[in-house]
């Protein structure tokens, strides 16, 4: 198949950029997205031109590299699939393609279509972890967890931490993000003690790195390549609010 | 002249690692702030170590090439993990474990090590669990496991398909924790380029910052590698792509003991090859041969669709050849036999390069949902990729370049043959022996991280003069100048074939001369063409873009210059290796029945190999291994 | 008061003040359609009401105090949300972002909400104040509305914001419960049906009226 792609050129962090029209010749359709895009660098740089910089690791749809925004929707048209999964048959012959990087202060563009995400890092650092020191744990089978419960817990912590919430949010808003991760710990009782702290320094720390607030469009919801629900962001709120009506203001002190 | 001693503790295997804890120097707490580690990779290994180093006071420098340390290959682990804690009563033990895994090993791997992974398998499930990793459960809020290859004990723990991701956010987790401590300093798209070496011991390490392309020097008290696997020397493996060998490969250069490099493991169960452009193979979790069946046609060329074949012409040969372990053979026995049934033209697919892995009579037997609740997530990756719905037809699977058992020498306490550096994960030569069991990895970067290296570094630390380096230190300037020129050099030569091309090429006949099977011809044959792609690659490469500014095409040259040299070292570790064993099998020596034929007189050896710069051979050093305790025995799963 | 601050300062708590507020104006806006309905018995049982309420004296005032508290909370906690999804996307995407579920009554929260403090401004001259009303009676409300609506504009403008609080509603209704974090875990996380029903009530109740008055059902 012979399509047009249409993608955003920055040569660096502070160089300004623009959107750059390509054809992509005789695409196979069994290709996924990054190989198409292999095949137009391989290309370019057989013309001698600067191949197109992309975030991609494992191509298995797990490590949360890639990061493309493909016609207005993040990660493509494939529901709950991550670029790296895409492949060339959801697309026909003479489509147009516009690739970007995601876009919102906390992620600036490093180059092309590859931006930095350091700001989910930081959330996870400001307590989306449980404390629990190499070598001081119980037998793993001493606390029994309900099935039920495990599984929810392990719906949010599949986040791969790609950023594709943030990237489809109107407001830019992480909450899906920290909403998973606070989500995962906090049903879990090994999670409780930590459970409103965490709660209050990730979404001081989300504020701080500039996300948006939620308006609950559900937009991360459909974007998510796990599909994680925004049922975590209520548990977020909720779990925040009850903190912040009992713990108070000590607990974010210390963070910032 | 290089010594390799192994330093395994003495006494009873069961009391050497007990007995080495207590036997080492500890160096006190408030000292621990004075010394500083860096860590290198921030995988299953990486990460685990650099949050229990930090936990122990030490500062740790951490660095990875992915824009988070949470990135590692690590996370696309899918299957599970090992450990004897018997909680399904079926007769697993600590022993039991050790045994599996020195036979899975084809004899190739140090006992003492084995076992001591054995025992801490238990406590790092401890760990995980305490951090919040959610295994699976049974309804009772017990733990659940499941059985993985080359055991008859199910002893494996998994979180659905994503049992590396859970383990390494685990890790990650902790790691995070220490950042915000202010323990661990991260720093991530940053890649090792060279190690620093000052009277004798590894002090540092040159990086690139992957961003600004900015070349420096880290210094420190030790160096640790957990960088992973080289598979990638093959092109096609189900590694990342960025999977590298470069950390251990310029640590080799530098006077690194490289073991056992031709130990490569080829996993039976990816999904085949479907075109030229293919970037990269995937893995099909091992934990699929629970349910289902391992099949192809009884004749020759039969292109009917696998529902019109009847079961009387079809032929369950893993069932058939090794009825008590069936379609849970280990990968290498498995993955051979799907070879020898496609080179008999009875392969599946356009390519004829393929077999089926049928789940039909799992469903009838426990029901669609079932099977969905088990590997959906498998499932669905499958039917992305191949846009074929494995519920109704079979899937077709292949073997692939999966994990290196081989990777660098280490002694007991984890330490390379160069004083100072410490490796750990899949980037040593590891426990696996010549083939490793599958849900041992994990077992075995979390064993290193968590629990082994911090406990033997110390002793290096505490043992050890050390002065005190700074960057500005002329060995780190004139480490930096090579990098640089290197760099350069890469750049100026302003080709005509692009990066890729090469690694394509290289891998080609990696995969056809030094692949599931191997032979004096066909590695005497890789032994001249890969010299002569290296020189064209150093003579024709196009490497577009300068070294000030993210260059992904730059990141590749430089690794794929690594591997046209690790690929030599290969095939020519295949070549001295004249026996078959676990992965490594030579065609020149098997049973009559096809199996690998060991030859325990001649090669009950580590294989290191010390460089001996550019251009001449390498020298080869052996460290016997004895088997006290698993009896040398022709390995069988009939 | 540094719990109040905590909540105010972060957006998770921008967010509850929003859902509170919000949702102090929904009970006004149901008992207010209720008793505006009453028009439609005639004059004596609406005058009768709005005679009691202004009866009331102290409660009343008490009344409209918390309304004007909670609308200005709620107008301050919309616009610094608003300015901070602003400020997370500075530069948006050069092909757009393709909306995928998002409601329309979510996507018009904001403007949709400014058009309400519109009608609300303009409302209160209109039936309480009376100076924007060309023919206005103080304690009649029923002849207020009766005659309140015979200009085409006024009835345009009153549907559109009916239209405007109907939406705003949908979504409010629905958001706030999570807001609050008390809606519970669903397999079908975007659906709303009670935020529905209460929307389409509360818009057809207000809607009816300036109708029926053109239309000359009420006179
Ligand atoms: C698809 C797949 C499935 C698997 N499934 C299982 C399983 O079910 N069970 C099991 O036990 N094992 C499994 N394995 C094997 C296991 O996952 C790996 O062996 C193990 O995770 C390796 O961990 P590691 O920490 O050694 O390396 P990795 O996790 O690969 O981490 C390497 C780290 O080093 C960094 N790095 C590399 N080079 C450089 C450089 N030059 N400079 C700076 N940083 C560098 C990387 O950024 C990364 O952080 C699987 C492997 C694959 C590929
Ligand atoms: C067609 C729809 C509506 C009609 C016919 C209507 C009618 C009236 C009338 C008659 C009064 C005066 C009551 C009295 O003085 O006793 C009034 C007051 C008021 N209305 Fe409405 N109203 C409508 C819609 C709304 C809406 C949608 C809102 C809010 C968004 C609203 C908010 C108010 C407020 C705040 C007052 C002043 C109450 C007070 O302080 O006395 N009204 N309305
Ligand atoms: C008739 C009176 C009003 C009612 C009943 C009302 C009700 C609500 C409710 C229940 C919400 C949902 C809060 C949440 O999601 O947690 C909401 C949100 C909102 N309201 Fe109102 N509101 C009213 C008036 C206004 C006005 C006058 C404005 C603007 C000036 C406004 C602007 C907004 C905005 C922007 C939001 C969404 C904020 C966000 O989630 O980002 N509202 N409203
Ligand atoms: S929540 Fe989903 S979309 Fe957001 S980072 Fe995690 S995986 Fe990506
Ligand atoms: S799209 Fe954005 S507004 Fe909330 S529900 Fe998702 S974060
Ligand atoms: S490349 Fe790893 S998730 Fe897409």
């Amino acid at each position: 198949m012979n399509l047009t792609l249409r993608i955003w050129r920055q040569p660096g962090p502070r160089a300004p950029g623009k959107m750059v029209a390509y054809d992509a010749g005789d695409i196979s359709p069994d290709m996924s997205f990054l190989e198409m895009l292999d095949v137009v660098n391989e290309r370019l740089m057989q013309r001698g031109e600067v191949p197109i910089a992309f975030d991609h690791d494992c191509r298995e749809g797990i490590c949360g590299s890639c990061s493309l925004m493909i016609n207005g929707v993040a990660h493509g048209p494939l529901r709950g699939t991550a670029v790296c999964q895409l492949h060339m048959r959801t697309f026909k012959d003479g489509d147009v393609i516009a690739v970007e990087p995601w876009r919102v202060r906390a992620f600036p563009v490093v180059r092309d279509l590859v931006v930095d995400r350091g700001a989910l890092d930081r959330i996870v650092q400001a307590g989306g972890y449980i404390t629990a020191a190499t070598g001081a744990a119980q037998d793993a089978n001493t606390i029994l967890i309900p099935k039920e419960t495990v599984d929810t817990a392990m719906d949010a912590a599949q986040c791969i931490g790609c950023g594709a919430c943030v990237a489809a949010c109107p407001n830019g808003s992480a909450s899906l993000f920290a909403a998973s991760k606070l989500t995962h710990l906090g049903l879990l009782p090994q999670g409780q003690p930590e459970r409103y702290r965490r709660a209050l320094r990730m979404v001081a720390q989300m504020d701080i790195e500039h996300f948006g607030g939620c308006t609950l469009y559900g937009e991360c919801q459909e974007a998510c390549p796990k599909q994680i629900s925004i049922d975590t962001i209520t548990r977020m709120n909720r779990d925040f609010l009850r903190a912040s009506l009992t713990v108070g203001r000590g607990a974010v002190a210390e963070s910032d | 002249m290089m010594e390799l001693s192994s330093r395994v503790p003495d006494g009873p295997i069961e009391r050497k690692w007990h007995k080495h804890r207590f036997e080492v120097k500890l160096v006190n707490p408030a000292n621990k702030r004075k010394y500083t580690v860096l860590m290198v990779g921030s995988g299953l290994g990486g990460a685990s170590a650099a949050a229990s180093l930090s936990e122990l006071g030490y500062n740790v420098k951490c660095f990875c090439f992915q824009d988070s340390p949470r990135r590692a290959h690590s996370i696309a682990a899918q299957g599970g993990i090992n450990a004897a804690k018997n909680y399904r009563n079926d007769g697993d033990s600590i022993y039991r474990l050790f045994y599996d895994t020195v036979k899975g090993g084809d004899f190739r791997s140090r006992e003492a090590n084995v076992y001591r992974l054995a025992q801490i398998s238990v406590q790092i499930i401890d760990q995980c669990v305490a951090q919040g990793v959610p295994f699976a459960r049974e309804y009772g809020g017990l733990l659940a496991n499941r059985s993985f290859g080359g055991a008859q004990v199910s002893r494996t723990f998994y979180a659905r398909g994503q049992t590396g991701q859970q383990l390494l956010l685990g890790a990650y987790q902790q790691m995070e924790k220490e950042i915000d401590r202010g323990g661990v300093t991260m720093y991530p798209r940053t890649e090792m380029l060279d190690l620093i070496v000052i009277d004798g011991r590894a002090r540092g390490i040159v990086t690139r910052d992957m961003v600004t392309g900015k070349v420096s020097s880290h210094v420190g008290d030790a160096v640790v590698l957990g960088t992973g696997g080289y598979g990638n020397v093959f092109y096609l493996s189900t590694n990342a792509k960025g999977s590298n060998a470069t950390a251990i490969w310029r640590a080799y250069k530098r006077g690194a003991a490289f073991a056992n490099p031709c130990f490569t493991q080829i996993h039976p169960t990816c999904i085949p090859v479907s075109g030229e452009y293919q970037s990269k193979l995937t893995l099909m979790s091992e934990s699929l041969r629970n349910d289902g069946r391992v099949w192809v046609p009884k004749n020759k060329g039969d292109k009917r669709a696998p529902a019109q074949i009847p079961d009387s012409e079809r032929d369950y040969y893993l069932e058939r050849k090794y009825p008590s372990f069936g379609n849970l053979a280990p990968r290498d026995i498995a993955s051979r036999a799907a070879k020898e049934v496609c080179d008999e033209l009875r392969g599946v697919g356009e390519s004829g390069l393929g077999v089926y892995l049928d789940f039909a009579d799992a469903i009838k037997r426990v029901g669609e949902q079932a099977i969905r609740d088990r590997y959906g997530n498998l499932f669905e990756m499958y039917q992305r990729i191949t846009d074929e719905n494995p519920y109704v037809s079979p899937m077709r699977i292949f073997p692939a370049v999966h994990y290196t058992m081989g990777g660098l020498w280490v002694d007991y306490n984890l330490m390379g043959t160069i004083p100072g550096l410490h490796v750990i994960g899949e980037a040593n030569f590891s426990d696996h022996g010549a083939n490793r069991l599958g849900a041992s990895a994990l077992m075995q970067g979390l064993a290193d991280g968590y629990f082994i290296l911090p406990a033997t570094i110390g002793d290096y630390l505490a043992s050890s003069k050390l002065a005190r380096v700074d960057p500005s230190h002329p060995e780190c300037r004139r480490v930096e100048e090579q990098v640089a020129a290197y760099t350069r050099k890469l750049l100026d030569i302003k080709g005509t074939r692009t990066v890729d091309s090469f690694h394509r090429e290289l891998g080609k006949l990696m995969w056809d001369y030094c692949g599931m099977a191997r032979n004096r011809s066909g590695l005497q044959k890789a032994l001249e063409k890969i010299p002569q792609l290296r020189a064209e690659f150093w003579r024709d490469v196009n490497v577009p873009g300068s070294d000030t500014e993210l260059n992904q095409a730059l990141e590749k040259a430089g690794r794929v210059a690594d591997f046209l040299e690790l690929g030599e070292l290969m095939c020519r570790d295949a070549l001295h290796r004249e026996e078959s064993c676990g992965g490594h099998f030579r065609e020149e020596f098997q049973t009559e029945d096809g199996e690998a034929l060991r030859d325990d007189e001649h090669f009950a050896y580590v294989a290191a190999w010390e460089y001996n710069g550019p251009d001449q051979a390498p020298e080869l050093h052996k460290e016997p291994l004895e088997f006290e305790y698993v009896h040398l025995a022709q390995r069988s799963y009939k | 008061m540094s719990r109040l601050r905590l909540l105010w300062d972060s957006s998770v708590g921008k967010k509850v003040i929003l859902a509170l507020s919000g949702l102090i104006w929904l009970a006004y806006l149901i008992t207010h359609v209720l008793a505006n309905l009453l028009v439609f018995q005639g004059p004596v049982k609406i005058n009768a009401y709005s005679a009691f309420l202004h009866g009331t004296g102290g409660a009343l005032w008490v009344a409209r105090l918390v309304l004007l508290a909670a609308l200005l909370l709620h107008i301050t906690a919309a616009i610094q949300l608003a300015a901070r999804s602003q400020d997370a996307r500075p530069t948006g995407y050069a092909a757009g972002r393709k909306p995928q579920v998002s409601t329309l009554a979510s996507r018009t929260m904001r403007w949709g909400g400014a058009l309400i403090l519109l009608f609300l401004v303009f409302h209160i001259l209109h039936f309480t104040v009376g100076t924007a009303h060309p023919d206005f009676v103080e304690g009649n409300p029923y002849h207020n509305v009766a005659s309140g609506f015979h200009n085409p504009l006024v009835v345009a403008f009153y549907l559109i914001a009916m239209a405007a609080v109907g939406l705003h509603l949908y979504h409010g209704v629905w958001s706030s419960g999570r807001s609050l974090g008390m809606s519970s875990p669903s397999p079908h996380p975007l659906r709303r049906t009670v935020a529905l029903v209460l929307a389409l009530l509360v818009w057809l109740g207000f809607t009816i009226i300036p109708i029926a008055v053109y239309a000359g059902v009420v006179r």
